[in-house]
This record gives structure tokens, C-alpha cells and sequence, in this order.
């Protein structure tokens, strides 16, 4: 009486024997024996990596310096210049005012030889188009076509009109857009402001679109900055595009134009400004900059000076290195200096 | 209801409980999702994520784009969430297959197939041979005429020996047409895990039998997910099914062990969420204010008169959102990725696998490598863990003659193979108790020999003595037993077995000579558990010198004595004894008690000594052990002389004059008390001398200690490196390993056998000997290992190196976020306050989860010093057990490293990229590609040694970065548009990153120079030495050096002790002051921690200490 009948027994035993005795495959990897270099931190080594690092930084500072001392720079700030003596009190209110001459001219003087192209540049200071409200309002889809004109997401409060219809450009930037403007004479003679090509040829092809006309721009009770002439599409409205280009500090310059001739040293150039932006409410200064341009970038000395700085500290560490090495040598590796290798008397 | 009624093959009662489907899964497809994400939501990190991923949809306030944290959050989630499931799916398909299998029930009187998950309780289910229990039965009827069958254990406990159960009394006998039939009650207790007791009865139902209640035990059971062995059929009736067997009741999850590391993570992170809270709040203010009086001006933003009423929230939670950051969301991810390379690095680990045993190690624990590294104390089973655990008979000693102390094996005395020929009465009973009073199960295999199952080594080694000495146990047949003495067959019918259990320390039977009738009791055990018990006017000291006398020689001793019984006295001792066995409640009291009542007046006849050798390496192992600072503690059931002799034998404890002992006894409280004060004064006396001082201490005394003395023994505990615990219970071992645990020390417990699992489970880390006492301690460890000898490398190599890599790891995250949210810090002083983001959103993820990523797990290939330097200068783990890579000052450093990091890249880049360049988009990538190039020397200078995927995947990283952006430089619709063609083409763009770098790593590099040279750790002088050991210094030099001073280094502590103050700034990195930090009291890590007045602390300033 058996209840197994005629299946076959299970064979289980052996099989299920120790399955985890089965012995792993080993490798380098899996025995953690990969081969491997050991850099150490030997004097040699160190000492040599901060006289190479002298050695290179100095002629690449000395490069840089004169590279920027190379660049011939005028800056000229005008804000206050621009404001008439009587209004010096209220500056606010002359520039809000409509009916004020805003017109100013001055002459400064070229001190060196300027190649063309000579570069012009409006400067502001204590600007924060990187401000969380500012910098944010604006809406790249509905600049780059015509298809989302209605989309004006994060432009408020320079979405839509009171009516509703879309305002395009929107957003704050646009309608912040800087309205000085520059002209430049030598005794009576004009001197030709290129205002092509001035923003970045990429942002004129993808990030503005050639098919989308300013509309509702500046109708509003609150005028910001700039108009736009409604009939040229945004691509060709270079200034806006520019001034789209946030700046990432407080203090920064944009591209005006390009004076395409050469300013010979100690030429009088007289310029007219009309002084339209407001900058007085905030205290915001502004500079008109006329600069030539060198590999490096803009007259900017810090790159120079750092790199000299930063190459003769390495080399005088290296030297303040080997002088310890020569005063106090010490064996490296020597098992005597371990700590329980050594007499607990010895100290 | 306390208990259960089980009718048997009963129809009408079996839907009472449920049916046999067993269910290891965590989800339903249902609850899935709901179930998982609530666990996973459980953590603090991750709720912290979700919190600011939930502030991110807020567009007014967020910096980012809500995508850059709900990508890695999804992700994060996505991939627990899918192993989790996995998991599940693995756990549903063999419970699928177990619960589909056929089996054979008895239904309306007919054996039919059913499947495994349709049986109820009361059913009664047939088993063929080899077949898996498939729920816990109590036997009623088995193949083999004796009533016995053997089921092999294994599934459950580990136990590869086969086990005999029992039919219960009342159903001997019956055909299986009778149990189709059978009718009865079985009144058990309601379902739990203990698979080792099963308290209850049966009555059978007439026409079978009497009305006798019959008592069951877990001898009359067979437990699901054994395997029926050597026996035709067997059946049973279901008594425990589906999930509520003894199997499926013990089955748990067990806690989650933390390690050091991640306490100190934890507490890292806690001080880091405190520092972003205050920044928040700091920032919140000032950005508040700067709107007030400055923004309004700036008509350009034209901030509105009149705000919302949660205005002034706004700009605090954008800097929330800002510094989110700050806690690295990659961390928890990492971490769990290294520590599973960790573990599979044992797993694989060659120098680790067992030839002998065809064992390979393995972690079964994967989160807690780092404490291996970290381990101060390690309390070691005896036998089986330090020994083999294969036992041999050597000496004995019968009625006072000695045998065997000429030639060290009784076996070969010819003066007891002399006394055997001769029948001498005392050696014929001292060998038939040998052969009889065990639970060895003879089988005879194949050939015909016969082969013995024993669950105790000692019994298997005693049995086999004493068939080698001509008195062979032939078979065992339920109560018959048969012996084979020089050719003649002996019957002996075993009445009654008294179970050993390790309070009684002893074992009985009762049996009846066939011959003449005559009832005996054989006794064996511990001799504290025999010789008291002997009759009043027996000689015992000849067995008292022999015990003291094999114990010196590091033997196991075991005392046998034999009464004769009388009829009526068994009769009325029998029925007492039936009835303690059918309790239900404290059965175990109630047997010991009845038990003890028979075993009284023996005859003790003579004392065996059984040899248990040394394992390979065992002193080796742990000389190096504690040169590494780690201190020994043995925790034994053996006796105190056979433990001291171990421990000389295997290094534990010095000879005098080195080392002294100090014993810790007494009977009384008082005793035991004065004792454990003169042994504390004793050791802090001596603590300044170079000497080895050990406590010994026994069962009895520790039992008295831990209930009445604990915070005496606890301050002895501190002081003692070493200390041997003898005669103590499982549940000792377990409360010590707590007692150590309560002071703030990371503790490792290492055993083989049963008896260890709790102290195993108790323990920081434990470790299992996968050993011939089965694989329970194995099973029940966070680590196996074939042998003890493999825990040197399992500390020094793996402990160490994981300790090492995780430390870098962490602290290298919290790094790379710190630094470029420090740099957002400093961008909102130059954007108004006001919470803009200086990154876009795909760079700030892409930084987090691929750029920093990816380049630091080659950590998991890192190694600072050879394995064999390890090896050789075991010291080096002070480091590790200190913490010194890992506290709140290297921390304090990286902080530091990371706000010096943050200035550097800000100040050049906006310096760098003033004026007409000071685009966004342009000078965020400058930044971007600092950090990034930072980041990548950071990893290149604080690694050691350089594989071929560490060049891979930190060049490799460099070059993925430029790639990448160059890529999403080419998407006309992406921000990003044109910047990094334009950049890579400005000179001043490289000449700037050159900058960065080299101000950036400069200081770091001269200052690690210095540190490497002048201020050398050991860790850097081995570097050294390994580099110029070939040139100076041989190994032996060293080691020969080491070893003259090894024996100095403990009184080096105790000196170095008192001149702590010198050595100030250290003292907050000895291990008691990381330990502080770990403890209850929230971020108090910077207050410089007081060193405890320990040798540790000592030990590991003169260690780490290098002065001129």
C-alpha cells in the first residue's frame, strides 16, 4: 500500500547540493587586481608640476596684458553730463518728461590711434537684467514665429493689451529696450554709425523670426524704453536683439554700432546723445564706450594680471619648496616614522 | 482563543482557517504603486524631494525648470520602484510553483491529487520519499513498521543531518485503510515561528483506540519545506497551513541594519539641511529688503504696489529651491550602488573560498561593508568557529583509571582494549552509555556499513569511539534499539529519552535490558550538570581531577553516570513525566522539573575527553586582529579550563608572565560582586603596564552581574580588551553583544552553530561560519565564511577598503553640490537678491546626475595600500576605526574645499567675462565647465591608484561634457543655441578655464604636499613605503620592527593617555569623539568631543599621531 504508485522518484538530491559552493569565475576585475598606477605626491613631482605651471602662466599673462593694453578704450559717462543745470535737482522728472530736450553733445578727444573697426558701446550700471521678475519675462516661441503670436506665458505684466490681443514683443525686456542713441562728428563731418550685424547672426536666424512684426508694442499707459518701427520684422531689429541678450551682471555693455574707419590719435570727435533712458530712479549710471578689440576680447587687464600673479606664486612656492626639501629632507616611506614603530619614550 | 482544534478529516471544520496558499509577496498589482511609493516616501531624503519638486511646479518661485529635480526623482524612484517589483514577480512565480504542486489528500475516504494550495486544516495529507512537506503535519502514519520516518531539515534550520520523527503513540500500528478513516481532534497552539517546539495533543476518535489524551511533540511534526527522506510514504494531518506555518511565520523582514557611515551621513546631511535652512532664511530677509527699498525703484521689473498676501514667501522659497541642491539627490543612489559593488567584491573574493568546503563567501547583508572597517570589537563563538568542530575521542577516564594519557588516544591504550576483552563491568557500562545515551541515528548506506546522523559532533564522536572499542550501535527502530558487542547482539527498549537543553546541560535515557529486564537510566553531560547529582558517599574527586586535568589540555569533557531504576519508582516518574509532556503551557519548566526528579543518586562511571581542534590560521588571524586594535571576546558553552586553554592556543590571551587572568566567580551576589570590584581595581591598577589582562568570567556569575551589576561590569567591559565568557546560554551571548553595543562600540559576532544566531542578529555586524552545525548561524549572519581565518580579510581588505571608498564618495557628493550651490549664492548678491538661477535647468541636472556621477564610482576601484601592506601593518585600520576619513572635520573640509571652489570659479569668471561679455548664457557655461573641470582634478588628486577606468571615466566625463553641450549647442530651439561653438572658439574661454583650474587645485595640491611630506599620516608613509621598500626598507625589517614594539602598544596607550592635551586637535578624532557625534544629541559635532578615558582613545593618538 504505497501512495507513490508508479512515478519515478525525484532525483533531487545531489543536484540541489550546495548550489552556492559553485565557484565563482575570477577575474582581475572581480579580484579587484586591475592593473593600476600610483601616483605619488613625491617632491619631484610637485615641485616640477609648480615650475611648469610658473613657466607657463607667465608668458601667457604677459600676452594677455599686452593684448588688452593694446585695445584703445574711450568711456565717457554721460548720465548726469546730460542733464541741464536747472534740472540737476529732479533728474526724474526731466527725463519723464516729454517735453524736455533730452539732446546733449560733448567732444572727447582719441588718445592713441583707434583701427576700425571701433566699437560703440552703451554701458549700465546697477541694471539688473538678470533680476527673477525681469529676466524671465519673456517668451522665446513667440519671438521666433509668427505661428505663436499668442503665446505670451511669463511676460507678465507686458503680456496683452487691456483688450486681450497679444503685445509682440512681450515681456518686460522688450519693453524695457534701451533708447539712447549716439551720433558722431569730426569738426562737422559725420562720422557713419554701422548699426548692422550688430547682434549675433544665429539669434537673427533661429531666435527672432523674420516673419514677426512688432504688434500692440508700447500702446500701453506705461511707456518703457524703445519703440519699434512695426513695419520691419524682429529679425531685423538688431537693438532688440541685443538687448535681448540678458546680461548676467548688473554692470554690463552692449553693442552699439561699429564705426567701419580708423580714429587717428588725438582726433576731436564731438557726439550727440539723446539722452532718452531712465536711469535716474534707480541711480543707474551710463557710459558710452568706443573701443577697438584685440584677441583677448575689450581693454580687460584681470586675465593678465591674474595669470602673472598666479605664475609667480607657483614658482615661489616651488623655490619655498625645495628649500624645505634642502633644510628639513625627509625620508619618505620610512617605517621609523610610524607611530608604533617608534619607542614610547622617544617623546 | 489561545489554541486551535484540528478535526481530523473533517469536511465540515476546515474552512475555520485558511487554506494552504502560500503568499511571499509584498503587492498585488493593485496596490503596487500606492504600497511602494508610500515606502519609499518613508525616508526622510526622499520626502525632502518630493517636498521640492512639489515647490518647483510653482512657476512664480522656480529657479529651474520643475524637470531638473523630477527627472531624478522619477528616475530614483522608477528604479527601486522596478527592482522592487522584480523582487515581487520572482516571489509570485515560486509561489506559484509551490502552490500548484500535486499533492495526495485523503478526500470522503479516497486518496486524491489536489493542488498544494487547496489543502485545509484537518486534512490528512500522503507523502512519498523525497517529496517537500508542503505544510506543517502531524505524522499519523509512515512506511516503516517502527513508526518512524526521516525527514531532512534543511529549508528550515540549516541542518543537513537527517532527523527521525516519531508516530505519536496512540497511532502505532494503524493500516492505511484505517487512517483513510480516522477521526480525531489535535488541540494545538495557535500558529508561531518557534520551530523547535510544538506543545499539544491528540485524541483519536473511536472505534481507534482509547479516549487517551496522546501528547505530540515537534518530534511528532513534519514542517513545511522539509524533505521526506529514506522512507516510503508518510502521512499526516494538516495542521498549519499557507502562510501560517512555522515556516511562514518566521519568515520576516529583519530591521535594516545602519551603519557608522551612515549614521554619520545622516547626521552630515541633518547639519547641511540646518546650514540651507539659515541660508534661506539669511537670503530670504535680504532679498525681501533689497525689493523693498531697491527693487521698486528699478521700474523695469515693475514690481506691483500691492503683492499677493504670500508675497513675502516668495523670494525665501525660490532660495529654497535654489539650495535644494545643496543635498545631493545622487547620494542615496551611489551609495546603494557602491555598497552592492562592495558586496559582490566579497562575493567574488578567490583568497576567500573555502577549497574544503566548496564555500564561497558571501554577503548576504550588502549596506553594511563600511562597518567591517569600523569594528572595535569582535565577540567569537568557540567550537566550531575558532575550532573545526570535528571531534575526536581521546582520553577518558573510568572509575579513576586513566586511559589513554601515554599515547594521547585511548583508542589505541591497550589497556582499555584489554579491559573491553576482558569484560570489566565498569568499562562494558561506561561504553554501553556511550553507544546509548545520545540521539545518533545509525543508517546503513549502501554497502552496508553503517554510518551515524548525529546532530552533536561530541555525540558522533563518542558513538564512533565506542563501535572502534567493539561496542557498535546497530540500529534504532522508534523505542528498540540494538548494540553489537563483540559479536553478541544486545536488545535494549528505549522507555523515555530526557532531551538535552542548555540550562539542563545534560542529557538521559531510560532504557529496559531485553535480557533481564532491568531499567536503567543513562546520564551524560557537563560534569557540573553529573557529578552533583551523584549518590550521597561516592568518591567524586578522581572525576573532579580528571575533568580539571583533560580541561588543561584544552579537551571537551563529559561525564557519564547510570542508576538502576526500580519498577514501581519508573511508574510513577513515567506518568508525571507523560503528563508534563502533554502541557501546553511552560512544558519546558514542567519536564526539567519532572526530569530532574529521576535523575538523582547516579553512579557517575568515568569521564570522556573529546579532542576539537584549531582551525588553520585561527592564531594568526587574530594576533593580526588585534595588532589592528580590535579587541577579543569569546563567548562559549564550553567549560572555563577547556576556554582558557583555547585561547592560550590561539593567541588570545598571553601566558604569564604577559598576561594575567582575572577571574570574575562566586555563587552569591556578594560574592560575585566583590569579585567583579577587586577584578576592576586589579585592571585599572595594571593598565599602565604592559601586560595582557583578561577576565574570565562564567555563565552563573554573568547571570547574577547582568541582572544586579551592570554598570560595574559595563565600566570592566570599557577597560578589558579581552575577555572569555564561558558556560554561557545563547541569550547571554546576545545580551552581551548589547551590553557592548550600549557603549557606543561597533561590535562583529562571529559563530557557526544555533546557539549563536541571536548574538549574530544582536550584533552590529555578524558573522556566520557556514560549519558542520549546520547553516543556521550562516543564514541568520549579514556575512558566511567557510573559515574563521577569512575574517582577517574580510576586515582588513574589504572592511577597510569600503570604508575608505564610502567615505570619499559621501563626502565628495556633498562637494560637488555644495559648490555650485554656493556659486548660485553668490550670483543672487549680483542679481538683486532676488533668486535667480545662474544654470539653466539641463545643466544643474546634468551636473548632478552624469557630469560629478559618474567620474567618482570608479572610487569602487580605489585602494590607498596594497592588500599585503594591509596585511602586514594591521594598524592602519585605526584609521578606519577612528573614523578619520569620515567626521564632521574632514568634512568641515570639503565644505571648505567646496566654498573656496565656488569663489574661485565666480570671482574669475565674472571678472573674466566682465562687460560686453557678461552674456548669461555665456558666462553660466564658463562657470559650468569650471566646476566641471574642477571637479574632475578634485577626484584626479584624492584618488590613489588609476585603472584604466578611472582614466575612462574621468576623461572620459570631461570629454562626454564637451560633447554633450557641443550637441545641444546645435538645437536652434535650445537655450544653449550656438554658446559652447562660440565659447570653444575664444581664446580667453580656455585661457579662463586654465585659471580656474590651476588657482583652484594650486592650494590644494601644495597643501596635500605638505601634509604628504611633513605631516605624514601613516597611511601616507606606507604609500611611501610601499613605493620605496625595495630600496631601504625590506619587509621583514618591518616586520620584525613591528613586532618587538607590538607588545608596547598597550601600554603606549594607557601612557599616552595622560598626555592628551598635548595632542588637542586630535582628540576629536579619536573614535569616541565620532562616536559622540553619531549619538542622540543633534549636530553638536562641532564642540570639540571629549576623549573618553579608554586605551582606545589612547591607542589612537600615538597611531595616528606623527610628531617631529
Amino acid at each position: 500500500m504505497n501512495p507513490t504508485g508508479d512515478s519515478t522518484p525525484e532525483t533531487d538530491g545531489a543536484t540541489e547540493r550546495r548550489k552556492k559552493s559553485k565557484k565563482p569565475n575570477y577575474s582581475r576585475f572581480t579580484q579587484q587586481e586591475l592593473p593600476a598606477c600610483k601616483p605619488l605626491l613625491t617632491p619631484t613631482i610637485v615641485i616640477s608640476t609648480f615650475i611648469l605651471i610658473g613657466v607657463l602662466f607667465i608668458p601667457i599673462g604677459l600676452a594677455s596684458l599686452s593684448a588688452s593694453g593694446n585695445v584703445v578704450e574711450i568711456v565717457y559717462r554721460y548720465d548726469i553730463d546730460c542733464i541741464p543745470q536747472q534740472s540737476q535737482d529732479d533728474k526724474l522728472a526731466f527725463i519723464q518728461s516729454s517735453l524736455t530736450n533730452k539732446t546733449c553733445t560733448t567732444t572727447f578727444n582719441v588718445p592713441k590711434n583707434m583701427k576700425a573697426p571701433v566699437h560703440i558701446y552703451y554701458e549700465l550700471d546697477n541694471f539688473y537684467q538678470n533680476h527673477r521678475r525681469y529676466v524671465k519675462s519673456r517668451n522665446d516661441k513667440q519671438l521666433r514665429s509668427k505661428a505663436y503670436e499668442l503665446e505670451t506665458t511669463n511676460c507678465a505684466p507686458e503680456a496683452t493689451t487691456p483688450d486681450g490681443s497679444p503685445i509682440v514683443p512681450c515681456g518686460l525686456i522688450a519693453w524695457s529696450l534701451f533708447n539712447d542713441t549716439y551720433s558722431f562728428a569730426t569738426q562737422s563731418k559725420v562720422i557713419e554709425v554701422n548699426k548692422k550685424n550688430i547682434a549675433w547672426q544665429s539669434d537673427k536666424d533661429h531666435k527672432f523670426g523674420s516673419d514677426v512684426y512688432p504688434k500692440n508694442f508700447q500702446q500701453g499707459g506705461l511707456i518703457g524704453g524703445a519703440k519699434l518701427n512695426e513695419s520691419i520684422p524682429l529679425s531685423e531689429q538688431e537693438d532688440l536683439i541685443v538687448w535681448m541678450r540678458t546680461a548676467a551682471l548688473p554692470q554690463f555693455r552692449k553693442l552699439y554700432g561699429r564705426i567701419e574707419r580708423d580714429l587717428a590719435a588725438n582726433e576731436q570727435i564731438s557726439v550727440t546723445i539723446e539722452n532718452n533712458y531712465n536711469t535716474y530712479s534707480f541711480e543707474g549710471e551710463k557710459r558710452l564706450v568706443l573701443s577697438t578689440t584685440s584677441w583677448i576680447g575689450g581693454k580687460n587687464g584681470f586675465l593678465g594680471v591674474a595669470y602673472l600673479t598666479i605664475g609667480s606664486l607657483c614658482i615661489f612656492l616651488a623655490v619655498a619648496f625645495i628649500v624645505l626639501y634642502l633644510l628639513k629632507p625627509r625620508t619618505l616611506g620610512d617605517p621609523s616614522y610610524l607611530s608604533w614603530n617608534r619607542n614610547p619614550d622617544g617623546h | 482563543m489561545m489554541k486551535r482544534f484540528v478535526y481530523i478529516n473533517d469536511d465540515s471544520s476546515q474552512n475555520l482557517y485558511c487554506d494552504n496558499r502560500i503568499s511571499n509577496r509584498k503587492y498585488t498589482i493593485l496596490n503596487f504603486l500606492p504600497k511602494n511609493l508610500w515606502e519609499q516616501f518613508r525616508r526622510f531624503m526622499n520626502q525632502y524631494f518630493l517636498l521640492i519638486a512639489c515647490l518647483q511646479l510653482w512657476s512664480l518661485i522656480t529657479p529651474v525648470n520643475p524637470a531638473s529635480t523630477w527627472g531624478p526623482l522619477i528616475i530614483i524612484f522608477a528604479v527601486s520602484a522596478t527592482k522592487e517589483a522584480w523582487d515581487d514577480y520572482n516571489r509570485y512565480l515560486s509561489d506559484k510553483q509551490a502552490n500548484e504542486k500535486e499533492v495526495w489528500v485523503v478526500k470522503d475516504g479516497i486518496r486524491k491529487h489536489i493542488k498544494a494550495q487547496d489543502i485545509h486544516v484537518g486534512n490528512i495529507v500522503w507523502l512519498r520519499e523525497n517529496d517537500e512537506v508542503p505544510c506543517d503535519l502531524v505524522l499519523i502514519g509512515t512506511s516503516e513498521p517502527q513508526g518512524i520516518c526521516y525527514v531532512e531539515t534543511a529549508a528550515l534550520d540549516g541542518e543537513t543531518d537527517l532527523k527521525t520523527r516519531v508516530l505519536p503513540s496512540s497511532c502505532i500500528g494503524l493500516t492505511p485503510e484505517q487512517l483513510h478513516k480516522i477521526k480525531g481532534v489535535i488541540e494545538c497552539p495557535n500558529p508561531d515561528k518557534d520551530i523547535r517546539r510544538f506543545d499539544s495533543n491528540m485524541r483519536l476518535f473511536p472505534p481507534f483506540i482509547d479516549n487517551d489524551l496522546c501528547p505530540l511533540t515537534i518530534d511528532n511534526t513534519l514542517l513545511q519545506s522539509c524533505y521526506l527522506r529514506n522512507t516510503e510514504w508518510a502521512c499526516g494531518v494538516a495542521v498549519y497551513t499557507g502562510n501560517e506555518t512555522k515556516l511562514g511565520m518566521s519568515r520576516g523582514v529583519p530591521e535594516p541594519k545602519l551603519t557608522a557611515v551612515d549614521a554619520m551621513i545622516d547626521k552630515l546631511t541633518g547639519a547641511i539641511f540646518l546650514f540651507q535652512i539659515v541660508v534661506v532664511i539669511v537670503l530670504g530677509f535680504a532679498g525681501n529688503i533689497w525689493k523693498d527699498t531697491e527693487a521698486r525703484k528699478q521700474w523695469y521689473a515693475q514690481y506691483p504696489e500691492d503683492g499677493p498676501w504670500y508675497e513675502l514667501l516668495v523670494i525665501p522659497l525660490r532660495f529654497e529651491l535654489l539650495c535644494s541642491i545643496m543635498i545631493p539627490i545622487s547620494l542615496k543612489v551611489s551609495l546603494d550602488l557602491v555598497k552592492s559593488i562592495y558586496a559582490k567584491f566579497i562575493d567574488w573574493d578567490e583568497e576567500m573560498y573555502d577549497h574544503e568546503t566548496m564555500t564561497a563567501p558571501h554577503a548576504a547583508n550588502t549596506a553594511i561593508s563600511e562597518d567591517l572597517g569600523q569594528v572595535e570589537y569582535i565577540l567569537t563563538d568557540k567550537t566550531g568557529t575558532l575550532t573545526e568542530n570535528k571531534m575526536s575521542f581521546r582520553r577518558c577516564c573510568i572509575n579513576g583509571t586513566f586511559y589513554g594519557n601515554e599515547s594521547g588516544d585511548a583508542l589505541k591504550d591497550v589497556e582499555l582494549l584489554n579491559a573491553v576483552i576482558n569484560n570489566v563491568p565498569d568499562v562494558i557500562r561506561f561504553l554501553t552509555i556511550m553507544t546509548i545515551c545520545n540521539t545518533v541515528v545509525p543508517v546503513r548506506s549502501m554497502s552496508g556499513n553503517i554510518l551515524y546522523k548525529a546532530q552533536s559532533q561530541d555525540e558522533d564522536a563518542l558513538v564512533n569511539a565506542a563501535a572502534r572499542l567493539h561496542m557498535v550501535l546497530i540500529s534504532k527502530n522508534g523505542n528498540s534499539l540494538e548494540i553489537n558487542f563483540n559479536g553478541k547482539l544486545i536488545h535494549y527498549e528505549i522507555l523515555d529519552t530526557l532531551e538535552f537543553t542548555s540550562e539542563r546541560k545534560r542529557m538521559s535515557v531510560v532504557v529496559k535490558d531485553s535480557e533481564d529486564g532491568k531499567i536503567l537510566l543513562l546520564s551524560k553531560g557537563a560534569d557540573e550538570a553529573i557529578l552533583p547529582l551523584s549518590y550521597a558517599g561516592q568518591q567524586i574527586r578522581p572525576f573532579v581531577d580528571a575533568v580539571d586535568q583533560y580541561a588543561q589540555l584544552g579537551l571537551r569533557t563529559l561525564c557519564l553516570g547510570w542508576r538502576e531504576l526500580k519498577d514501581d519508582e519508573y511508574k510513577d516518574w513515567s506518568q508525571a513525566f507523560k503528563e508534563a509532556r502533554s502541557t501546553l503551557v511552560n512544558r519546558e519548566w514542567k519536564l526539567d522539573e519532572v526530569c530532574q526528579r529521576l535523575e538523582h543518586d547516579l553512579e557517575v562511571i568515568g569521564v570522556t575527553a573529546v579532542e576539537d581542534q584549531l582551525q588553520d590560521g585561527v592564531p594568526e588571524t587574530i594576533e593580526t586582529l588585534r595588532k589592528a586594535g580590535i579587541n577579543f571576546w569569546m563567548l562559549t558553552g564550553d567549560k572555563q579550563k577547556t576556554a582558557i586553554q583555547i585561547a592560550l592556543l590561539c593567541n588570545f590571551i598571553s601566558s604569564e608572565p604577559r598576561g594575567q587572568l582575572l577571574f570574575i566567580n562566586g555563587k552569591t551576589e556578594d560574592e560575585v560582586l566583590r569579585s567583579l570590584e577587586r577584578v576592576l581595581l586589579t585592571m585599572k591598577i595594571t593598565s599602565s603596564e604592559p601586560k595582557d589582562l583578561a577576565f574570565v568570567v562564567d555563565g552563573w556569575a554573568l547571570e547574577i552581574i547582568l541582572k544586579q551589576y551592570r554598570s560595574v561590569f559595563t565600566e570592566l567591559a570599557i577597560l578589558s580588551r579581552t575577555a572569555i565568557c564561558c558556560r554561557v546560554t545563547p541569550s547571554q551571548k546576545a545580551q552581551l553583544v548589547e551590553l557592548l553595543k550600549s557603549c557606543d562600540y561597533r561590535t562583529l559576532a562571529i559563530g557557526d552553530g544555533g546557539n549563536d544566531v541571536r548574538m549574530i542578529q544582536n550584533a552590529d555586524i555578524g558573522v556566520g561560519i557556514s560549519g558542520r552545525e549546520g547553516l543556521q548561524a550562516a543564514r541568520a549572519a549579514d556575512y558566511s565564511i567557510g573559515k574563521f581565518r577569512f575574517l582577517k580579510r574580510l576586515i582588513l581588505v574589504h572592511g577597510r577598503y569600503s570604508y575608505n571608498r564610502t567615505a570619499f564618495l559621501s563626502q565628495y557628493s556633498f562637494y560637488k553640490s555644495l559648490l555650485i550651490c554656493f556659486i548660485q549664492i553668490f550670483f543672487s548678491f549680483f542679481s538683486g537678491v532676488s533668486g535667480t538661477s545662474l544654470f539653466n535647468s539641463i545643466s544643474l541636472m546634468a551636473y548632478n546626475v552624469f557630469y560629478t556621477s559618474v567620474p567618482v564610482l570608479t572610487v569602487v576601484l580605489d585602494k590607498d595600500l596594497t592588500e599585503k601592506t594591509v596585511m602586514q601593518n594591521p594598524q592602519i585600520l585605526f584609521y578606519c576605526q577612528a573614523g578619520r576619513l569620515l567626521n564632521p572635520s574632514t568634512f568641515a573640509g570639503w565644505f571648505g574645499r567646496s566654498l573656496y571652489h565656488a569663489l574661485v570659479v565666480f570671482l574669475i569668471t565674472v571678472h573674466a567675462y566682465a562687460d560686453e561679455k557678461s552674456e548669461m548664457e555665456q558666462l553660466s557655461m564658463v562657470a559650468l565647465s569650471g566646476c566641471i573641470w574642477l571637479q574632475a582634478f578634485v577626484v584626479t588628486i584624492e584618488m590613489n591608484s588609476f585603472t584604466i577606468f578611472h582614466h575612462l571615466a574621468i576623461w572620459g566625463n570631461l570629454l562626454c561634457f564637451y560633447g554633450l553641450n557641443l550637441m545641444i549647442s546645435a538645437i536652434p530651439s535650445a537655450g544653449l543655441y550656438t554658446i559652447m561653438f562660440r565659447l570653444c572658439r575664444q581664446p580667453s574661454y580656455w585661457i579662463t578655464l586654465f585659471l580656474i583650474t590651476v588657482v583652484g587645485m594650486g592650494p590644494v595640491l601644495a597643501l596635500k604636499y605638505f601634509r604628504y611630506t611633513y605631516r605624514s599620516s601613516a597611511i601616507n608613509i606606507l604609500q611611501q613605503a610601499e613605493r620605496s621598500r625595495v630600496a631601504t626598507f625590506s619587509i621583514r625589517d618591518l616586520d620584525s620592527q613591528l613586532k618587538s614594539i607590538e607588545k608596547d602598544v598597550g601600554s603606549l596607550a594607557s601612557r599616552n593617555k595622560f598626555k592628551s592635551s598635548v595632542y588637542e586637535p586630535l582628540i576629536t578624532d579619536s573614535p569616541t569623539a565620532t562616536r559622540r557625534a553619531v549619538g542622540p544629541s543633534a549636530f553638536d559635532f562641532l564642540q570639540p568631543a571629549q576623549s573618553r578615558d579608554d586605551q582606545n582613545a589612547g591607542l589612537l593618538e600615538i597611531v595616528c599621531m606623527l610628531t617631529e
